[in-house]
């Protein structure tokens, strides 16, 4: 039987373990106590081949039935005890395990909830999902077997050997030959196997994307005919697949062909050379057979060994995997003191403020840049700004979704950099472009906005929104909603997200287009009613249309990352060239006219305008202008 | 989520039966509606159906990987045998100078130790390629199935469902392939083997080995009953963690902005508890056979090894029969833990099976026909094409009525525009001139052929829809806008983008229109993906164009762009939009308003205006808005 050296596990591949241990501490009595079981049971089957041969060399020998009773009752009591000891290994082991995946599990929810949005921007949500199951489903399995069996396995060789070394060592010496050979064929073999397993996983992930677009897709897919396209792209991706599982079956095979067949040569030589022995008369019958018992009980420690190291290894990666996450900073908490002018004016102000996303190049022209707005309070303001020109960035800024890379925004005079995140965004209310529901009933999602919220301020928050279709859904403000539950219509998830914003009458209110999927007839109706709640809070709206903008006392052009003007509805109507076009889709010539496309806006026509760049430095200029337009405020700040 | 690392067919002769459960499985709600629970109706026996139908294709191969199994474990099982032979042959002969025993046992175990080897070899390689195209078989039908079905299935059965069919469950069962399936052929040969060599070595010990075999069935039969409970109380446990765990991670912004982050702890909290303790339910469930199976085993190698030695002390039996037979039962009881990894492997592939024979079960209500015919030429110069609902009526299959009988026709080359309330049936309207639906009664034609009797090619030559969605494929934008139409140039892209204003969007971003639009810097707003769309759309150049709720996420220039290109590019097509917009509604030649399925208003825009419907009421309240 071949040896196969534990400590051939990468060191790295340690380091990557060892952080395991805080979360392994609280269980290590129990851990500890497990292994040392399991080197006793299997220590245990080790000692059932000596009373064999006793059996055999004396009872039997001996022609003594008395003695082979006595043998047998060994044996029996030997294997109840081995029996019993797998089982409280397992026992010992099965629910703290169970527990420290839990708690892993608790600890990377916990710590994903806080990092910032940035980060959830970069990071798909199945590639976190992965870490908090698969990865630590094999953590958990790593500490229950892997771990333990490396420990044990080595120490039940080691016995093994020398149990063999003691009865012959001629014998152990053939038996231990095949071991160098062995070890170098399967470190040859892990490098290789270990590339061609990364290529399937690729191709597993590549596989499934196809899947979930052309599920995700399945009108466009529809739509346009190109079921058939898309199988062959399937197809085609499928069989690569298939191909690399060949691949990977290909060497597997190998490595257990040499796996199965060199130990089994061993085998074979000790009992030629055995049988010489008893033959010579060197070597009784029982010690032939107790040796050749033991070498088969080594079979699967040794074989073992090469599979419990992959899954070490592919541990260490999702330990990596997990802390990779981990590791991420959560997100800076409230900056005492900060240098700058204390600002005294109330309301909701944008000094200065500038923005670029984290993973942006550093050479790329930032999303916002001088944003200098001041809204006072119970004022609102509109924010308009054609497509992609940082509307919604600028409305994430406020609850610090995203952190201001530059200037500072205060409310109150208070900086919110210095705020704790919790009292903001208890201050600040948001309604976002995206309605997102949670699997949980009508009320809960409302209440969301305000945790003590009563039954009636619920229903009136409801009747802002004009979803008093709630009230007729089967189980009322009890109706489950979400992924799980009953699925409702864009507007109806639209008005629910704006009533979720006003629950709790909150101070200052950030509304990202908040009436889109809504027909007209209810959008008159929503305007109304929010009219009277705008009233009452500082309040941000994106709008897009000029029935949205009618809700807000001023409006602020966004333009290229920059306001461009601020101003009633009306002044900005007249005197600004691009608020004019965003709001009417046309200067004076209507729709057929030679019309301005300015910068910062989707032109419909690239012969008209110039390139158009979300991002420009620099404040919007229309290049050109219909006859009646009056140059545009550029860069004003008030 | 990516999946796990493979590294099946290498033995675990010990392991805490972990199953990989996948997203996507929502708990199963008390209802009568089988959409809402995860399994769909498969007919009875389909599950088995469907695996034999995957594997009777490959009988001829199965049958030669299990001949060669057999083969290496008679290789594998001849050492104690050859044991025997040698301590009460070879020893004597040995002895007596003769060398020929020992040289035959020489010669014997070192063939039986090589072709063991090269079996092995042979049986993963065959093995491998027959678990392969199994699954290759298996993902081909899902995903081809899941294609032909009709819109409305999709629109029941959610995407997360879909997509934990084909990869999930795909994966459990090439699991029980890959792993399963060898250690149970494995398993059953080395039992039948060792069982029938000990009954020749000695009847009395053999006898003993094949009745310990009934308590161990017995074992097995109680340990499958109680954990396939444990395992299903596992999978739906680990299930409700996954949909919090991804609800949470989805909906980041509101969750931060409303600080909802100490009740989902909490909430979280909860679940993964109630992981933690099904998950330690089924490890001791494994404990607990592991246990059983392993006294039971003991206790019959005791018992074996009594009656042996008894006997060869009495003088009836050999000494080195005795030997073989105690090194057999070493072997005989080794793969018992193994079995109860495979039954692991069966339980979970066995349901994720059933799910999937309820999915393809489902047959497409939307077929293809199998004699297309083709549209007639177009009659004159206008690419349009006329579209007549001739006594259309449409109820879903549960029962309710969405649009009660109707005719209507529209000219070639006409605009329509689709106002009414949420519900009034104007989607509805839409996926049936689509062909997303087909009507219950009564037939839609364009130019005259009826939809149902159009290839799909020819029918996507015919009608194009642009929906409010606009789903972006990965891949370049370029790649995204080809949809349209895949063989089309780089210029015709580059126009169909320049005519709906996308151009200049598409052109800022970091590699152009070479932007893989799920990359860095590939930020593209809600707004933006719908330009993409309307480009796809327009460069499918169609007769018959739908455009549903497509403009809701596009600011008012956006909105004229598109109506622009809808004069210029996309003239003397025929058109039918549905929007919440009326600004949409001044470039239709015709308006019809629906309310409760029915079209209670037809007219051209400025009739309709000057008249006191409602249309002329909802009209009002738009102008007003916008002043």
């Amino acid at each position: 039987m071949p040896k196969m050296p534990a400590e051939r596990t990468d060191r790295s591949a340690v380091r990557s373990l060892l952080r395991l241990w805080p979360y392994v501490r609280p269980v290590r009595v129990r851990l500890f106590t497990a292994a040392f079981v399991a080197i006793l049971a299997s220590c245990l089957g080790l000692v059932i081949p000596l009373v064999l041969k006793w059996m055999v060399d004396g009872p039997v020998a001996d022609r003594d039935p008395g003695g082979v009773w006595l043998g047998a009752l060994y044996l029996l009591l030997l294997g109840i005890a081995e029996a019993l000891l797998f089982g409280f290994r397992r026992w010992l082991v099965a629910r703290p395990l169970a527990g420290v995946e839990a708690a892993m599990r608790a600890d990377l929810f916990r710590h994903l909830q806080r990092l910032p949005v940035a980060f959830h921007d970069r990071w798909a949500s199945g590639q976190l999902l992965s870490r908090g199951t698969t990865d630590l489903m094999l953590l958990r399995m790593f500490l229950a077997f892997p771990l333990t069996f490396l420990v044990v396995n080595t120490a039940t060789i080691l016995v093994g050997f020398v149990l063999l070394f003691a009865q012959d060592w001629t014998l152990g010496l053939v038996l231990l030959a095949p071991a160098v050979p062995l070890v170098i064929l399967c470190s040859l073999f892990e490098t290789k196997y270990s590339v061609v397993a990364r290529r399937a996983q690729d191709q597993v992930g590549d596989l499934t994307t196809v899947v979930e677009e052309s599920v995700l897709g399945i009108r466009i897919v529809k739509g346009f005919g190109r079921h058939r396209s898309q199988a062959r792209a399937f197809k085609a991706l499928a069989h690569r697949l298939r191909d690399t599982e060949l691949g990977k079956a290909r060497l597997l095979a190998g490595i257990w062909a040499l796996i199965t067949a060199i130990p089994e040569l061993a085998i074979g030589a000790a009992l030629v050379l055995g049988t010489i022995q008893v033959a010579d008369g060197t070597l009784s019958a029982g010690t032939l057979v107790a040796f050749l018992s033991t070498a088969l009980a080594l079979r699967w420690p040794v074989e073992s060994i090469g599979f419990l190291l992959a899954m070490s290894q592919e541990s260490a990666t999702a330990t990596d995997r997990y802390f990779e996450v981990m590791d991420v900073a959560e997100e800076r908490g409230a900056v005492a003191g900060r240098e700058g002018a204390p600002a005294t004016a109330s309301g909701m102000v944008f000094e200065g403020v500038a923005f670029r996303y984290p993973d942006a190049d550093p050479d790329s022209p930032p999303v916002l840049s001088g944003i200098d707005l001041h809204i006072r309070p119970g004022e609102t303001l509109a924010l308009v700004g054609g497509t992609g020109s940082g509307k919604t960035t600028l409305t994430a800024l406020v609850p610090r979704l995203h952190e201001v890379t530059g200037g500072r925004i205060t409310l109150d005079g208070e900086d919110i950099a210095t705020m704790e995140r919790s009292r903001l965004r208890e201050l600040v209310s948001v309604a976002f472009e995206e309605p997102t529901l949670f699997s949980a009933t009508v009320g809960e999602n409302v209440t969301m906005g305000a945790a003590d919220a009563d039954e009636e301020q619920v229903r009136r928050a409801l009747s802002v929104a004009q979803a008093d279709f709630v009230h007729e859904l089967p189980q009322g403000l009890d109706t489950e909603v979400g992924e799980q539950g009953l699925s409702l219509s864009g507007g109806q998830r639209q008005r629910l997200a704006l009533a979720r914003a006003v629950v709790g009458e909150p101070r200052f209110l950030v509304l990202d287009d908040p009436l889109s999927a809504l027909d007209v007839h209810t959008e008159t109706l929503v305007e109304a009613a929010l009219r009277k709640v705008l009233a009452r809070t500082t309040a941000v709206v994106v709008a897009h249309r000029p029935s949205t903008v009618m809700l807000a006392d001023r409006v602020a052009l966004l333009s290229g990352g920059r306001i461009a003007a601020v101003g009633t509805h009306q002044e900005l109507l007249r005197d600004n060239a691009e608020y004019a076009w965003l709001m009417s889709g046309a200067g004076s010539g209507g729709a057929d006219g030679p019309v301005a496309a300015p910068r910062s806006v989707g032109a419909f026509d690239a012969g008209h305008g110039p390139g158009h760049d979300d991002a420009a430095p620099h404040p919007a200029a229309p290049k050109s202008a219909p006859a009646q337009q009056v140059p545009a405020e550029e860069g004003s700040a008030r | 989520m990516t999946t796990t690392t493979d590294d099946a067919s290498l033995p675990a002769a010990e392991d805490d039966g972990l199953r990989k459960e996948g997203p996507g499985a929502p708990e199963p709600r008390p209802s009568g509606d089988p959409f809402d629970q995860d399994d769909l109706p498969a007919p009875p026996g389909a599950t088995l159906a469907l695996l034999f139908s995957l594997l009777a294709p490959m009988r001829g191969r199965v049958a030669v990987a299990a001949l060669l199994l057999v083969v290496q474990q008679v290789a594998m099982q001849a050492g104690p045998l050859l044991v025997a032979y040698a301590i009460d042959s070879g020893v004597p002969a040995f002895r007596d100078h003769d060398y020929g025993p020992l040289v035959a046992v020489a010669v014997g175990y070192a063939l039986c130790s090589v072709g063991a080897g090269v079996l092995q070899y042979g049986f993963i390689r065959a093995t491998a390629r027959i678990n392969q195209d199994v699954l290759l078989e298996l993902r081909g039908r899902i995903f081809r199935h899941a294609q032909a079905l009709s819109i409305d299935f999709h629109e029941r059965y959610t995407s997360g469902r879909l997509i934990s069919r084909s990869t999930t469950d795909v994966e459990s069962l090439r699991e029980l392939l890959s792993e399963g399936l060898q250690e149970l052929i494995g398993v059953v040969l080395s039992f039948v083997s060792i069982a029938v060599v000990l009954l020749w070595l000695d009847l009395g010990i053999g006898a003993i080995a094949t009745l310990s075999f009934v308590p161990l069935y017995l074992m097995v039969r109680m340990y499958r009953r109680r954990a396939s409970v444990a395992f299903t109380a596992r999978s739906t446990a680990i299930a409700a963690v996954i949909v919090k765990f991804a609800e949470t991670m989805n909906g980041i912004r509101p969750v931060q902005a409303f600080r909802r982050e100490r009740s989902n702890d909490a909430a979280f909290t909860e679940l993964n508890t109630r992981h933690e303790r099904s998950n330690g339910d089924a490890i001791l469930e494994m404990a607990r056979y592991v246990v059983g199976s392993r006294l039971i085993a003991n206790t019959a190698v005791a018992g074996m090894v009594l009656w042996g030695a008894y006997r060869v002390a009495e003088g009836t039996l050999a000494l080195g029969v005795l030997a073989a037979a105690v090194l057999y039962l070493r072997r005989l009881y080794d793969p018992i833990d193994r079995l109860g990894m495979f039954l692991n492997s069966y339980e979970s592939a066995a349901a994720s099976l059933t799910k999937i024979a309820g999915l393809l079960a489902q047959t497409p209500n939307v077929p293809e026909t199998d004699h297309p015919t083709e549209l007639p030429p177009r009659s004159g110069d206008l690419p349009g094409r006329e579209v007549v609902f001739d006594g259309v009526r449409f109820a879903y299959r549960t029962g309710g009525e969405v649009l009660p009988a109707f005719d209507l026709r529209i000219p070639a080359g006409r605009t329509v525009a689709v106002v009414g309330s949420t519900g009034a049936g104007k989607s509805t309207l839409a996926k049936l001139l689509a062909r997303f639906y087909d009507p219950t009664e009564g037939r839609v034609l364009l130019d005259g052929t009826d939809l149902r009797d159009l290839s799909t090619a020819e029918l996507r030559r015919g009608v194009v829809m642009v929906t409010q969605e606009a789903f972006l494929f990965s891949g370049t934008v370029a790649e995204n806008i080809a949809i349209g139409r895949p063989d089309a140039t780089r210029e015709e892209i580059e126009h169909a983008a320049k005519a709906i204003g996308a151009h200049d969007f598409i052109a800022a971003l970091p590699d152009g229109y070479d932007t893989d639009v799920r990359k860095r810097g590939g930020r593209i707003s809600a707004g933006q993906r719908q330009l993409v769309a309307f480009a796809r759309a327009l460069l499918a150049n169609p007769s018959v164009l739908i455009l549903d709720e497509a403009t809701s996420s596009l600011d008012i220039p956006g909105e004229r762009a598109v109506q622009r290109a809808m004069d210029t590019v996309l003239h003397g097509r025929t058109a039918v939009v549905i929007a919440h917009r009326l600004s949409t509604v001044e470039i239709a030649d015709r308006v019809l308003v629906m309310e409760h399925g029915r079209i209670v208003e037809d007219g051209a825009p400025a009739e309709l205006i000057g008249g006191t419907g409602r249309f002329a009421g909802l009209h009002r309240t738009w102008r007003d808005s916008l002043s």
